[in-house]
């Protein structure tokens, strides 16, 4: 069977899923099965078949799992904000439409050759900058700039953004690789890279500093901050330099703790969740996290059900939809679709190591890593593993900006892969 | 470049597992220490969107019931609220109070919390929740009688004290009056919650359970019981009653220093007489005393289906230490044990099953509030069926006892207990409490009718100048006991 073929297949999961889920709604809601569930169904099966085609034509070649374990969670999340709020979910189910736009439109433009991109790199690094700080304009939500508005659709530049950063890092490690390797000194045990290469590389430390004290959006630079180290990591493969970075960004961080009180709140609200005073607070305090593992704990082994959860917790559209998942399908439903984001992140890192130039591997691996960094910070968060910082759980919370970058974060992948795998077969 | 890709990928599947590690800490590893954080409310929204069911006194009258909120009257829409019926205030501390999102729940409201959320009932509402239905608890129908708690209170007249009735045969609470009381209505307010809980006369206290008292001369109930059913004594036995006397090397007077000559033990039964029942009980000695106690249920919390927060045990209280002491210890002068001194303290509720233990033959059954469970279809989910807690002493012993205590209602100081055309059979208590001002500790415990009993009853009243058992509490068993047997 070819590639688009065993796609074809996994698709079918995905569509079942969506059925069912949207069956059990209504079920629970009407007490009666109605044929609208088999409608979302459809609908939802005709949107991937129209992906999949594109796919087939464009891309023949590409790795054949990926836009099922993405369909398999979009389709996922949809049910689970029907469940929630069923404007919510016709929302997003739009924005899923335009995702999958934006997604033809990427691997339509660059189907020939992604690594055009690199022509581009500064101007897409500039962009993704200026994007960052385009909040600044508008006031902070919760104490951090997370979103600015056109017209009546809030947009969250960071989510664009880190695909932008992870192109520039991957087209300019591939030309700098060799040197910062070769040009490495050794001082005090530890190997530094070349002076007059580290310029670019302390610039993005810089951004990263600047995402922390100008928009005040710790998730997010975590999540930049997290691909790049991972992309200089692959490109030079020296962990002294990992090391480097992290004491950078340690530094930076510990800075910023002295001096912003939004993040000390995090840091105290994850570290004494009930106490009174934090809990009580009523912007930044601890009531969300509290609220967030109480939701986890009514979960148990199997959850209580789907659509039975009553209480929801704060946000249970967004940053919680995880503790929603855990109070609902239980430890059993949670870790399924941490094994799904797992899986993606497999077929991620196969597609880098199958890539044969430098700066396909780099872009697949730079991709993948911010995608499982997001998906820890805000797990990470919700389950109390780490301080809470609002970034989304990709493909499954409410938020177009999310939808809509990922699915170009995806169609990127799948150029990479499709490339790779052809030149590997022949 | 695929050897540092492999190494990333590792360091990413660490991560995963540390998500699925905190997420199985959350979900099934920690669960219960965050289900029971003082700060996790969830339960109780989540009850509260069940459609309690109501609590019913046993002529079927509504002492409680559910609204659903509109978002006025500090009922949160779409949820239900707990409203109590103006009934409902004569039973405040028995029915206790069901505010789960603001002061939480009292007395039979948590109790039979499971049964009014529909809880014990797991399977319906299983389906209940899949076809979307809004949950609804069963109704709840108690052993409690409304007319005579009524005359209780009304007799107890506004002074701090409690009555309780109980079926004898059955264990079935009839009457469980504690004053002063509240209107559980006002407590949806929790700054009322919060002033009670403070006041100076404690309304929110269930003396019935959770009162300590002197129980004075009707422990000579108990004495009696264990002095007959030892085969150490008869209701014939003759014993001298001269007054003082000396018991553990104190003098022991009678009540009035009234002198006995030589008298049998239905004699100092009938009029009370200290320096006969000391000596018996030193007689019997601490074992003996100590076994039959025990059997009464003094000692442990009663089975009772209440709270047990709302109970205490009856016993010897030991004020320094701060808890109960065995009668078997040396240290407890068990002279004055056997005549209600020393520092026994009990409660309305165990003297009642002292008095409801004798009428039923000599068994304690387990006294209930609870009737019966009942679904919305009116069917009887459940029923509370009789249950034995001891046999406290033989038939004969029991029959024995019972022909004693007529005599103190028939002729000795329990007469104003006497009922028209019913035998009643009693034992009356002053416990002095303070010998200077004349405060008295006024009891009386008994049952009628003697020959078939059908209730059995326990009255005290706190803190009264020149209170006679006799005199204060007797009258008020006599109206309580006409208003059950009527």
């Amino acid at each position: 069977m070819n590639a688009r073929n065993r796609e074809l297949f996994a698709l079918i999961p995905a569509s079942l899923l969506v059925t069912a889920g949207f069956a059990a709604v209504f079920i629970q809601r009407e007490n009666l099965l109605s044929n609208l569930s088999l409608t979302y169904g459809a609908i939802f099966l005709a949107l991937c078949l129209a992906a999949h085609l594109v796919i087939r034509m464009t891309l023949p070649d590409a790795d054949p799992y990926l836009f099922p374990l993405v369909a398999v969670l979009a389709s996922f999340g949809l049910v689970m904000l029907y469940r929630l709020d069923a404007d919510l979910a016709r929302d997003q189910a739009k924005w899923f439409v335009v995702g999958l736009v934006f997604f033809t439109a990427t691997i339509v433009a660059l189907r020939h050759d992604h690594r055009v991109l690199e022509r581009y790199r500064y101007v897409i690094a500039s962009g993704g900058i200026l994007l960052l700080l385009l909040p600044r304009l508008g006031g902070p939500v919760n104490g951090a700039y997370l979103s600015f508005h056109v017209g009546p659709v809030a947009f969250q530049p960071a989510e664009l953004a880190k695909i932008a950063i992870v192109i520039f890092l991957a087209s300019y490690l591939r030309d700098t690789r060799q040197v910062l390797v070769v040009g490495a000194r050794r001082f005090a045990g530890i190997t530094f890279p070349p002076l007059k290469h580290l310029g670019p590389l302390l610039a993005v430390w810089g951004t990263a500093m600047v995402l922390l004290f100008v928009i005040q959006d710790l998730g997010s630079s975590l999540m930049f901050f997290g691909g790049f180290l991972a992309l200089v990591y692959v490109a030079t493969n020296r962990i002294s330099f990992v090391v480097i970075g992290l004491a950078l960004f340690a530094f930076g961080a510990r800075l910023l703790y002295a001096i912003r009180p939004t993040i000390q709140h995090r840091v105290d609200a994850w570290l004494h969740p009930f106490d009174n005073h934090l809990y009580n607070q009523k912007v930044g305090g601890s009531y969300q996290i509290a609220q967030s593992v109480f939701s986890q704990a009514d979960g148990g082994f199997f959850g209580q059900g789907f659509g039975q959860a009553f209480v929801l917790p704060p946000a249970a559209h967004t940053d919680f939809i995880y503790a929603v998942i855990a109070d609902e399908l239980g430890l059993v439903g949670a870790v399924a679709v941490l094994l799904v984001y797992l899986l993606i992140v497999e077929r991620g890192f196969k597609t880098a190591m199958l890539a044969t130039d430098s700066f396909s591997k780099l872009l697949a691996t730079g991709l993948t890593a911010v995608l499982a960094i997001q998906v820890f910070v805000i797990v990470g968060g919700v389950t109390k593993l780490i301080p809470l910082t609002g970034v989304t759980l990709p493909f499954i919370s409410y938020g177009g900006s999310s939808i809509v970058a990922n699915f170009i974060l995806l169609a990127l992948l799948l150029l990479v892969s499709d490339r790779a795998r052809r030149e590997a077969h022949a | 470049m695929n050897a540092p890709i492999l190494r990333l990928f590792g360091v990413v599947l660490v991560l995963f597992a540390a998500l699925a590690g905190m997420t199985s800490y959350n979900s099934v590893i920690n669960a219960k220490q965050y289900a029971d954080n003082p700060k996790n409310k969830r339960g109780q929204i989540e009850q509260a969107r069940v459609k309690r069911g109501v609590i019913r006194a046993r002529d079927g009258s509504l002492l409680a019931h559910s609204v659903l909120g509109t978002g006025r009257n500090g009922c949160q829409s779409d949820l239900y609220c707990r409203r109590y019926t103006p009934e409902a205030q004569r039973f405040a501390h028995v029915l206790g109070y069901d505010y789960g999102l603001t002061i939480g729940r009292a007395g039979l409201e948590q109790t039979d919390n499971d049964a009014l959320t529909g809880k014990s009932n797991a399977v319906s509402s299983v389906i209940d929740g899949l076809s979307g239905k809004r949950k609804v608890g069963d109704d709840v129908i108690t052993n409690l009688d409304p007319d005579a708690q009524r005359v209780a209170l009304a007799a107890l007249g506004g002074r701090r004290g409690s009555v309780v009735a109980i079926e004898p045969a059955t264990g079935k609470v009839r009457v469980m009056a504690s004053t002063p009381g509240y209107d559980p209505s006002a407590l949806r307010d929790a700054r009322v919650y919060t002033r009670l809980s403070s006041a100076a006369n404690s309304p929110l206290f269930d003396r019935a359970t959770q009162a300590g008292y002197v129980p004075g001369s009707t422990m000579k109930v108990v004495t009696a019981a264990a002095a007959l059913d030892s085969g150490k004594f008869t209701p014939d036995s003759t014993l001298s009653g001269k007054s003082p006397i000396i018991v553990s090397g104190v003098p022991l007077k009678n009540f009035g220093d009234e002198q006995y000559g030589s008298i049998t033990l239905t004699t100092a039964l009938t009029h009370s007489v200290n320096t006969v029942f000391a000596p018996v009980a030193v007689k019997l000695g601490h074992a003996t005393m100590a076994k039959y106690m025990k059997r009464f249920g003094f000692g442990s919390d009663p089975p009772l289906d209440y709270p047990d927060a709302q109970m205490v045990p009856s016993g010897i209280f030991d004020t320094t230490k701060q808890k109960l002491i065995s009668p078997d210890s040396s240290s407890v002068d068990i002279g004055r044990v056997g005549i209600g001194q020393e520092r026994l303290r009990v409660t309305p509720l165990q003297m009642a099953t002292v008095a409801a233990t004798v009428a039923n033959g000599g068994v304690r059954m387990k006294p209930r509030i609870t009737n019966r469970i009942v679904d919305q279809d009116g069917r009887t989910v459940k029923r509370i069926q009789p249950a034995v807690a001891a046999r406290v002493m033989s038939r004969e012993t029991a029959a024995e006892l019972t022909e004693m205590m007529s005599q103190v209602v028939k002729e000795g100081t329990g007469t104003a207990a006497a009922l028209q055309g019913i035998e009643v059979a009693g034992k009356t208590g002053t416990a002095e409490l303070n010998i200077a001002k004349g405060i008295d500790q006024p009891w009386f415990i008994g049952f009628a009718p003697r020959e078939d009993p059908k209730i059995a009853v326990a009255v005290t009243l706190e803190n009264i100048v020149g209170g006679q058992g006799g005199i204060v509490a007797a009258p008020i068993a006599k109206q309580v006991m006409e208003s059950l047997l009527r």
